[in-house]
């Protein structure tokens, strides 16, 4: 039991089940799953479908911050590599032509991780804090994106492309797939090569890596490139989706909801040791929390006070001097009680 | 000098921090007009004092007088209103605000809650003037200057219009020879002015050229208060390092100390840094332990970062194994066989939050990439391996290093290193803080290395160690090589000589 609460992914697990227990209470019917054209349909595939691409965005960052950076920009990559998606498709004469579409992609992904590889640049390289080096993405990205799209919302008809982000493979959104796979390889890239012990060691000691002779500047690198990159797929994913692309809304604030599931999955903005599983257990969370909100019927205008509250407790359980704090002033509250009561429990 | 009434007058000061005594019985005086250096090595104290002097930490018996008043300061600032002012080594201003901003911030000349500029810097001006004969563009950012304009700014600032004390702790030791001197002269200024100073550093030479007096401290306890003029340097060296004079004769050697250093492992030649360390000539043959002895600060580390490409150097050249080699970066160092340990364990050494077995690869994974992964049951056999061959304790290869004693962390970098097989080993401070048993296994596995062929350079704050196990000695003395000593010639009284200089 001790080594089960020991465990890194003991409070997210718990605060996800928590979280369904509650649905389930509130709504036997969040469960439901049917089965309709030989697809499946329901709440837990909606959080699994809706919450893809958060998760490739996160995932990304994962990296990124165990290397004691962040990446601001990733919701404004999102945008352009919709927008050069949808941008190359549309100028297609036919535009179901499946190898414009792969085209299409491949350019997206191309110009997303070398965007990735520009904020490493100017993190390793120039020297800015990453904090504000991806920041000058962040803001330029969305006006990059609209220049591509010309200020318009570029509408594309192309079934092909609508697969990537719609359609669905053996029962389950092709999201769904794509996301298991880019865990996949993060997971091989990180635990099978040494790569993920070099991310761990530069974020945890920077110094201390170097004189080990750890070539921190190419694993940093690295990790901001596979975070453009993730964020490109996101862009894909959103855009196909909609078979649209909108720069200035597309990928909105989900640098703060990536952060966010990289911190509820137990990975110290600190840097140093990070965890992929955990990081999908954040954004399932997050996810499985706006479904929630929406399926209990919050009045929409105080649904992010709702979410802010529910985040804000998630964080704190998570603290163990906050969960000793509470235990204590729990116990010295009860304590006065029991003992009018002439009796003492160890129960805390 | 005539005996005079003390300005300042601290007695009996007793300080104990859990596990260890760090002030016992410590009486110290501060004249007006006088400058006072506070010496003693690694954990005598020095700092402790201070901090009881600022106000940092309360004393635990002992008492403070200033002026024959007894006086309590709880915080630096408490301080500081009495009169007794601390510039630090790292400069602790803005560098990104003005200097006349940076000497003034807080008491501003204001009229109608609005600062005067015009008067503030006119104020800073004049202060930087009279005071410390300095002539500065006062609203130009303090980072656009120098560190040891930054420095006499800091003074500056410390020397309101009460200040009676000003300590100053080792403002020298990022300054060349030129900025020192600068700052020598000011601190001279200002003894005239009847200024009581309190100076810390690690040079013998600046002891020698700018304080009235001196004050040695070792292990928590006063050792002796001198003139200067009186104290010899020799014996300032044998009282902070705990030798008598008498004491300094021959020690029976180790057997088996000769190498063949024909074969020349590593040889810089000329290799310097500026503001770091002079340039300096050192050779490590095959098999060869050459020490490197000096007090604190003396440039040993300086020394030993260049040659593992930690800072580059800006001058000299390499040649390894007999061809003219550059090392440019620890990575390019380690690809040539150069290992080396920091003296600076906890933030240079371990990575503190990964497992022992992660820690132990580190540096052989880093020369193999990213793609030549070390398999997790090859990890866990060398780190058993080594677990075993250092006697590493818990020996447990998955707890996080941090949890493991200094001794065993040091053991842990020793393993990491010794697994990349090193043809040259450096080692800045094998021993420091571990307890004695530790420290004679590491000294013997140091001598069986040798033995095998690996060429060491070792570093060490204790002389014993170091006679004890060099072929060779190097002696470094304000940040450059003074002399070498072989063989036969090596003796305790022969470093400590040439330590000492004079």
């Amino acid at each position: 039991m001790e080594r089960i609460r020991k465990h890194h992914l003991f409070w997210p697990v718990l605060v996800l089940v928590a979280l369904l227990v509650f649905n389930l209470l509130y709504d036997p019917d969040f469960f439901r799953i049917q089965v309709r054209d030989g697809t499946l349909y329901g709440n837990l595939i909606d959080i699994l479908f809706f919450g893809s691409p958060l998760a490739l965005v996160a995932l990304g960052m994962t990296l990124v911050i165990a290397t004691r950076g962040i990446d601001l920009s990733v919701g404004s990559v999102v945008a352009i590599s919709a927008a050069i998606a949808c941008f190359t498709i549309s100028k297609g004469t036919d535009q179901n032509d499946p190898g414009l579409v792969a085209t299409a992609v491949l350019l997206a992904l191309a110009a997303s991780a070398l965007l990735g590889l520009w904020n490493g640049f100017l993190v390793t390289r120039v020297g800015i804090q990453p904090i504000v080096a991806t920041l000058i993405l962040m803001v330029a990205g969305r006006g990059i994106a609209q220049l591509i799209t010309s200020g318009q919302i570029i509408t594309v008809i192309s079934p092909n492309y609508k697969v990537i982000g719609a359609g669905t493979l053996l029962t389950l959104p092709v999201s769904v797939y794509i996301v298991a796979l880019v865990f996949a390889l993060a997971a091989l890239l990180t635990r099978k090569t040494a790569l993920g012990l070099f991310i761990e060691s530069v974020g945890c000691n920077p110094t201390a890596s170097r004189l080990a002779g750890i070539r921190s500047v190419t694993v940093r690198l690295f990790a901001y490139l596979f975070c453009g990159f993730c964020a490109g797929l996101a862009g894909i994913i959103l855009s196909s989706n909609v078979s649209s692309a909108d720069g200035n809304n597309a990928g909105l604030w989900y640098e703060l909801d990536a952060i966010l599931a990289v911190v509820i999955g137990g990975t110290s903005l600190n840097g140093g040791r990070f965890f992929l599983t955990g990081t999908l257990l954040g954004v399932l969370i997050i996810q499985t929390l706006t479904t929630t909100i929406y399926s209990t019927g919050v009045p929409p205008e105080v649904t992010l006070v709702v979410k802010a509250l529910v985040v804000l407790a998630v964080c704190l359980i998570q603290s163990e001097g906050f969960r000793r704090t509470l235990a204590r002033s729990l116990v010295s509250a009860r304590q006065p009680r029991q003992q009018a009561e002439g009796k003492v429990t160890t129960r805390g | 000098m005539q005996e005079r009434k003390p300005l300042l007058v601290m007695s009996d000061i007793h300080k104990a921090f859990p596990g260890v005594q760090a002030l016992s019985g410590v009486h110290f005086r501060l004249f007006p007009g006088e400058i006072h250096a506070l010496m003693g090595e690694n954990g005598a104290g020095k700092s402790t004092l201070i901090k009881v002097l600022t106000g940092v930490y309360p004393a635990d018996r002992g008492e403070i007088r200033l002026e024959g008043r007894v006086i309590q300061p709880h915080s630096p600032l408490e301080a500081q209103m009495l009169g007794i002012s601390t510039v630090y080594q790292e400069v602790n201003l803005c560098p990104n605000l003005s200097v006349a901003e940076n000497i003034l911030i807080g008491r501003e000349p204001r009229r109608f809650g609005r600062i005067r500029w015009k008067a503030m810097n006119e104020e800073a001006r004049r202060l930087l003037e009279e005071r410390l004969n300095l002539r500065i563009d006062v609203t130009q950012p303090l980072g656009a200057y120098s560190v040891a304009i930054q420095q006499l700014v800091a003074i500056a600032r410390a020397l309101n219009i009460s200040a009676k004390v000003l300590i100053l702790d080792e403002p020298t030791s990022s300054l060349d020879r030129g900025e020192a001197e600068q700052l020598f002269s000011v601190m001279r200024k200002l003894r005239e002015d009847g200024l009581a100073i309190l100076f810390v550093t690690h040079f013998l030479d600046q002891v020698y050229e700018v304080s009235d007096r001196i004050t040695v401290l070792r292990n928590g306890r006063l050792i002796g208060e001198h003139l200067t003029e009186h104290l010899p340097r020799l014996e300032l060296v044998a009282q902070m390092i705990g030798k008598e004079l008498k004491e300094l004769e021959e020690m029976p050697k180790e057997e088996g100390l000769t190498a063949d250093a024909a074969e020349k492992t590593l040889e810089a030649v000329g290799v310097g840094r500026k503001g770091s360390i002079e340039p300096f000539d050192l050779e490590i043959g095959k098999g060869e332990i050459v020490g490197m002895a000096g007090l604190l600060g003396s440039g040993r580390t300086e020394a030993a970062r260049l040659l593992f490409g930690a800072d580059r150097a800006d001058q000299g050249r390499f040649v390894m194994s007999g061809e003219e080699t550059v090392i440019h970066s620890p990575r390019q160092a380690i690809d040539r066989g150069i290992a080396f340990c920091s003296e600076n364990r906890k933030t240079e050494g371990i990575i503190d939050e990964l497992s022992v077995r992660e820690n132990i690869i580190a540096a052989l994974q880093a020369s193999q990439g990213w793609f030549r992964a070390l398999g997790r049951k090859r990890q866990e056999e060398l780190a058993d391996e080594y677990i075993r061959a250092l006697n590493i304790y818990p020996p447990n290869p998955e707890i996080p290093v941090k949890n493991l004693s200094g001794g065993n962390q040091q053991k842990v970098l020793l393993a990491r290193w010794l697994l990349t097989h090193p043809k040259l080993l450096i080692l800045d401070e094998p021993t420091r803080g571990i307890d004695v048993g530790a420290k004679a296994e590491i000294q013997k596995l140091i001598l069986s290395l040798a033995r095998e062929g690996m060429s060491v350079l070792f570093i060490s704050s204790e002389l014993e160690e170091v006679l004890r196990i060099s072929h060779r000695i190097a002696v470094m003395r304000d940040r450059r090589k003074v002399s070498e000593i072989a063989g036969e010639d090596i003796s305790r009284e022969r470093v400590m000589k040439a330590i000492a200089g004079g």
